[in-house]
């Protein structure tokens, strides 16, 4: 049985690793398991804008091949970047095996405003099924509905569901398809 | 639609390189990559970019300013945005005036470039939509490749569509270029012969004797040269349509030929015996008053009768003067790409150049002007500049007048250039200039004209 992976970088809260087990298992059909953490990103750091370099993090995940591997989610505090933006929210490669998310951007807090749990729980749900989204193929969906639609501000974020939309669903499923012919898709609920 | 543009990243640093690429491409853009200006401008000579990010400080001889020059030679559609991770104001102008959309400083807001590249993508959107309305425009004012929006020319359209099934003889008028043909091959491929031929001759192209046998054909000995049997227009032309280009020019005998076949519906080829029956529907067409030529001798009134059972009037150019616009447009959609330069359009001024113009050659005038200004065009739009030939020509036609000219003086000349055309006769010459007998002696007198 094939499954999704993910991986805490540096230390994550056990409730944001198991919220997204469920909600990835929930939306893609496969299992779901953990791999050991992986230590802080020091590599990845960058003195100047004091954030981490999104791409060297994905490169190390790239590298991580349990034989049952469908894809992996890095999960991470640390604040990420590319080099040509001020920051992002996740990364991930279209349609290939490894993606990431930071959390930095998800908490309240780091806004000024008072923490809210449930709020931050739901924005890793969104950004973790996005950015596996993208390992699938999708690409940024028009309707702002969907998990896929393009979020590149925290308000876009909540806007959106934590689900694909239908199309994207048509879309995802077919792309599992292509990539696991006659396995995986019974995974999808 | 945002799918289909493409989308170049120029940065020798490939984790800048590739982590843009990869933000784009999850935009659902296609996206390559290029590590120096030399590698894009290869790659830009091949394949089009909507957008080039370009990085301006690179390695390698080809910086940033340079690359966006030489690729805004090869794609003059390009957008170029400028990404430089030192915003200074010197370069950011530089940049712009060589033609960059965008000049960013990296990292920027996510945000901001979203709305930056969704911008772009939008006007190109718009650009692309624009070329297709326009093109289905011109085609939903196309009548049989007769391009007019024109009240004049729909009610002729109309009338072919009446009179394309019938076999009536059409009689087209209307000066040089207005399209007479084009409208006789409307009849033909609107109307029941449309699967048979239509066969065109110019009757002023040829002498007496050679369009005698054109038109008939001709017996093998039947005159010098005649070495084989020849089929003529007609025969070939049967069950369709016979086009006679500048009919009025035919001579006196071939007037009693033609009468006598749209008579009969039969011939006999020139020095043959057996009758040839033919089931040919007759278009003739002429710039000439064919009314004037029954009058003054020169044409049968028979045969104009004959050939005037249905009679279609062309309107010259500067009487539908609301089609020259499309005209204009759809030349450059078609002659533009078989010429091979990329111009798409006119501007206000040049089109205010050819709305104002005369055009005594009518509609075949002004697709060569259009075609001569298309081939010296040295930019992407036609301006009045690419139609001063034009405009040399109008001037010429202009009245003018010398500075400093008295009224006495230009009286003075058109009495004088008056009485020359008419070698001295004051009735016609007072008749002409609008002035009684009287009134011209006392000015002959004043300005102390000679008669003659």
């Amino acid at each position: 049985m094939k499954s999704l992976y993910i991986v805490p970088i540096g230390h994550v809260d056990e409730e944001v690793l198991r919220t997204i087990e469920v909600a990835l298992w929930q939306v893609f059909g496969f299992t779901v398991q953990r791999l050991v953490p992986l230590p802080e990103p020091l590599y990845a750091y960058d003195g100047q804008r004091s954030q981490y370099s999104s791409a060297l993090i994905l490169r190390e995940l790239t590298a991580l091949r349990p034989a049952d591997m469908v894809r992996v989610l890095g999960i991470t505090e640390a604040d990420i970047f590319i080099p040509m933006l001020s920051f992002v929210f996740g990364h991930a490669q279209l349609s290939g095996s490894a993606a990431i998310v930071s959390l930095a951007r998800l908490k309240q807090e780091f806004y000024h405003l008072p923490g809210n749990t449930e709020l931050f729980l739901n924005r890793c749900i969104k950004e973790a099924v996005h950015e596996i989204g993208h390992t699938f193929g999708l690409i940024h969906c028009s309707d702002t509905s969907c998990a896929m639609s393009l979020s590149n501000a925290i308000h876009l974020v909540d806007s959106k569901s934590a689900d694909v939309c239908p199309n994207c669903a048509i879309v995802l499923e077919q792309n599992i398809k292509k990539i696991f012919p006659g396995s995986g898709v019974e995974n999808v609920p | 639609m945002r799918t289909h543009w493409n989308i170049m990243v120029v940065d020798d640093e490939e984790v800048m390189r590739e982590s843009l690429a990869a933000w784009l491409r999850e935009d659902g853009y296609t996206v390559d990559t290029s590590v120096s200006g030399k590698d894009a401008i290869d790659k830009a000579a091949s394949k089009e970019y909507a957008i080039y990010f370009i990085d301006l400080k690179m390695p390698g001889g080809v910086d940033g300013i340079e690359t966006m020059m030489e690729i805004k030679r090869l794609q003059t559609d390009a957008s170029i945005i400028i990404v430089t991770a030192y915003a200074t104001v010197d370069t950011a102008i530089t940049a712009m005036k060589e033609g960059a959309q965008e000049y960013i400083v990296k990292p920027c807001n996510p945000e901001e470039i979203s709305i930056l590249v969704s911008r772009i993508i939008k006007i190109k959107n718009l650009q692309r939509e624009n070329v297709i309305l326009r093109k289905k425009l011109s085609r939903q004012y196309s009548f049989y490749d007769i391009i007019s929006k024109s009240p004049k020319m729909m009610e002729i359209f109309n009338l072919v569509k009446e009179v394309s099934s019938l076999r009536s003889t059409v009689l087209i008028q209307g000066e040089s270029g207005t399209g007479k043909e084009l409208i006789a091959r409307a009849i033909h491929f609107s109307g029941d012969r449309a699967s048979k031929p239509f066969i065109g001759v110019s009757c002023a192209a040829l002498t007496e004797s050679l369009l005698e046998s054109e038109l008939f054909g001709h017996e093998k000995g039947s005159f010098t040269g005649a070495s084989a049997q020849k089929k003529g227009k007609f025969e070939i032309a049967h069950g369709g349509t016979l086009f006679l280009d500048e009919i009025g020019d035919i001579s006196g005998k071939l007037q009693i030929n033609l009468l006598r076949v749209l008579q009969e519906r039969n011939f006999y080829r020139v020095g043959g015996t057996d009758q040839i029956d033919v089931d040919v529907r007759v278009i003739t067409a002429t710039n000439k008053n064919l009314a004037d030529a029954v009058k003054n001798g020169s044409f049968r009134d028979d045969l104009f009768y004959r050939l005037n059972v249905i009679t279609i009037q062309l309107p010259p150019l500067r009487e539908r003067r609301e089609d020259i616009p499309l005209l204009v447009n759809n030349f450059i959609d078609r002659l533009a790409p078989e010429i091979g330069k990329e111009i798409s359009e006119i501007s206000e001024g040049g089109l205010k150049l050819l709305l104002n113009y005369n055009w005594p050659g009518n509609v075949r005038e002004l697709e060569n002007a259009v075609e001569r200004a298309i081939v010296t065009c040295k930019t992407k739009i036609l301006t009045e500049d690419d139609f001063g030939f034009l405009n040399h020509h109008t001037e010429r036609n202009e009245f003018s007048l010398p500075p400093n000219m008295t009224l006495d003086e230009l009286e003075n000349r058109a009495i004088t250039s008056t009485l020359q055309s008419t070698h001295g006769n004051i009735k016609e010459a007072a008749s002409i200039l609008g002035v009684d007998r009287s009134t011209l002696y006392d000015r002959i007198k004043k300005y102390n004209l000679p008669r003659n």
